[in-house]
């Protein structure tokens, strides 16, 4: 079984402040960690590996020479080998350009039965990637996996909604965005981290190495374009009201018309 | 002289880290006062590769140079010097000697497992009369056919009655001194071989400290490891190793006591302010700060010079003389910063405290380091 894994390099956001003067937020010194929803891909690629002699996961990342760091992790967490799309044609790519771009990648790496990726990146939040890479590969999707089973060549998944869930049996191959009630991510091991360097585990692709149109991809091939970005404005701290339950019900009915809102 | 980590060492670290605030931390306290081993950590260190993972990867080991493996045993004392303890000396004391004097059968069959997990190991060489003289050993053992005969105790052995596989000494010939010593492997279950008094510990009270009994315990001759006479050597050689894996966990346990006192006087207000912004108290800080970086660099030191193949004995008696007192020094303190909470268990730092005293006192005292390490200088 060939599993292929999208996976993005993101900014840790947990980590990430605001520069008190100019309310903007400080990206030095954040550290890039592995997009949480895809490290849930990439762990459901590595249960498989746990349970099958024959499964090769190829991980997959666009971005920039430092994702090379996310992907060394991802050999060292037990995948067999991975890919970087690095090359300046490729930058300031939106969805569109990004999809483009990595299923351009996939039919280059061919033969695969799974695709996983995770719902969505903690940078950009658009959840789009994964469905549109499905759409450009004229793969069956299923989005929001929260449970996943395999026998016989179907594959059973979980898919979350907002009050339940659906079953749905797919054939392969398909593309599955995972979600983080998946599975628990596992650590890298000691093993793993002394062979993650090992030659040929590690491949950059730039545009040379893949068809695609040029014209498609990029900043150019991007429709659409981010005009400006800014830090909105931060709350204030809530207020917490103190007393009896009746002092306190009663403040609060008197704030609440101090704002009309009731 | 370069102080960078190789990428390796770095990942290491990170993995480590995640790895102890996750599985490590949440149990710290429940293991320290139930007295209880933590066995589902040892499990999930085997699954991770922490166990062997100095040992090459021919025997099933992660190949991991000795720096990676000081920051990781530093990194699990930093919330459980019990963890830390389990690790370095399964590693040191048990991987070690067989990967280095044992024969090619011996490793397959006993490195083997202990390199990739799957068996705990402990070191034997304590005994009631033999501590710092770890020369007048009081257990015997002689050839009977094709087998050896040993009888003796060992107390105060760490990972005692939970590991597999052990490397123990025993006088075969007592006339020759410490050149009638010799060292055996033997493994849990072999007839003749039972477990004594669990000690009740001041600290790493999760880690299995107990007494190994040999009565007519009988294995077979190419159970010796080393060559008959050779085992003080075999076990001062070792103990030099482990050293660098104590010194890890104190440094650990030192740099575990610093974060936490200095995220409580942070908090902590009196007379109207954190009392971090008092300046006594900013001095203590200061001299904590430069203590566990002086211990972190003379461990780091230690464990690079074995990594390179050097001569690290007298490094390595300076690295845990220093960091064990750094981690005394520095545990105290965060006791005494942290107040009357300090002295109660509502905060880790008087665990801290009590688990930093071991350091000064096992795999060498403090006053066998200086030994060593004026023994080294004056020659």
């Amino acid at each position: 079984m060939n599993i292929i894994v999208c996976l993005k390099q993101v900014p840790d956001t947990t980590e990430l402040k605001i520069d008190p003067v100019t309310g903007t937020l400080i990206r030095k010194g954040v550290p890039s960690i592995i997009n949480p929803d895809d490290k849930n891909a990439l762990e459901e690629a590595l249960k498989l590996k746990d349970k099958y002699e024959d499964v090769k996961i190829t991980v997959l990342s666009m971005g920039p020479a430092q994702a090379e760091e996310a992907l060394r992790e991802a050999l060292a967490m037990g995948a067999d080998d991975t890919i970087l799309l690095s090359d300046r044609a490729f930058g300031g790519a939106d969805t569109w350009a990004t999809s483009e771009t990595l299923a351009a990648a996939i039919r280059k790496i061919g033969n695969y039965d799974i695709i996983f990726a995770g719902r969505q990146a903690i940078d950009g939040d658009t959840a789009q990637v994964g469905p549109q890479i499905a759409e450009r590969l004229n793969l069956p999707q299923v989005t929001y996996v929260q449970s996943f089973d395999i026998k016989d060549g179907k594959v059973t998944v979980k898919r979350a909604l907002e009050d339940g869930y659906e079953i749905i049996e797919v054939n392969t191959p398909v593309l599955l965005t995972t979600i983080k009630e998946l599975n628990t991510p596992r650590y890298m091991s000691v093993n793993g981290i002394f062979t993650c360097y090992g030659e040929g585990k590690y491949k950059v692709w730039g545009l040379n190495d893949i068809d695609v149109d040029v014209t498609n991809i990029g900043l150019k091939g991007s429709p659409t374009q981010v005009k400006k970005s800014f830090t909105p404005e931060q709350k204030g701290a809530g207020e917490i009201l103190k007393g009896t339950t009746k002092e306190v019900t009663t403040l609060l009915v008197s704030k609440l018309k101090e704002k009309h809102l009731i | 002289m370069d102080f960078n980590f190789t990428k390796e060492q770095e990942m290491v670290k990170k993995m480590v880290r995640a790895f102890t605030e996750t599985e490590v931390k949440p149990l710290a306290q429940e293991v320290d006062e139930t007295e209880r081993f933590p066995i589902e950590t040892v499990e999930k260190m085997k699954k991770y590769g922490i166990l062997g993972m100095c040992m090459p990867v021919q025997y099933g080991g992660a190949g991991a140079d000795e720096l990676s493996y000081a920051i990781t045993v530093e990194e699990l004392s930093r919330y459980c010097a019990t963890t830390g303890v389990i690790a370095s000396a399964h590693n040191s004391l048990a991987c070690w000697p067989i990967y280095k004097f044992g024969t090619e059968a011996q490793k397959e069959k006993y490195l083997r497992p202990l390199a990739t997990g799957e068996k705990l190991g402990a070191f034997g060489l304590t005994e009631p009369n033999a501590g710092t003289d770890a020369a007048s050993q009081q257990s015997r053992a002689y050839l009977d056919g094709d087998e050896w005969v040993i009888n003796g105790t060992k107390i105060f052995i760490t990972n005692g009655n939970q590991a597999d596989i052990y490397v123990i000494f025993a006088m075969t010939d007592p006339s020759k001194g410490t050149r009638g010593i010799t060292a055996f492997i033997i493994e849990r279950g072999m007839k003749g071989f039972t477990y004594g008094k669990i000690e009740n510990k001041m600290g790493i009270r999760g880690s299995a400290t107990t007494e190994l009994i040999f009565d007519n315990l009988r294995i077979p001759k190419e159970n010796l490891l080393g060559e008959v006479g050779k085992g003080f050597k075999i076990a001062m050689q070792t103990l030099d190793g482990g050293r660098i894996g104590i010194a890890a966990q104190a440094l650990g346990i030192a740099q575990g006591a610093l974060d936490e006192t200095v995220k409580y006087i942070k908090q902590r207000e009196q007379f109207g302010r954190p009392i971090s912004k008092f300046q006594a108290l900013q001095f203590d800080i200061a001299d904590m700060v430069t203590e566990v970086e002086a211990a972190r660099l003379l461990v780091y030191q230690a464990a690079q010079a074995k990594a390179e193949g050097k001569n690290y004995s007298k490094l390595a008696a300076i690295a845990k003389l220093f960091a064990s007192k750094a981690a005394m020094n520095v545990t105290t303190k965060a006791v005494q910063l942290h107040g009357g909470y300090g002295y109660t268990k509502d905060y880790p730092v008087e665990r801290m405290m009590r688990d930093a005293k071991i350091t000064e006192i096992y795999e060498g005292t403090s006053e066998v380091q200086r030994m060593v390490i004026a023994a080294n200088t004056l020659g």
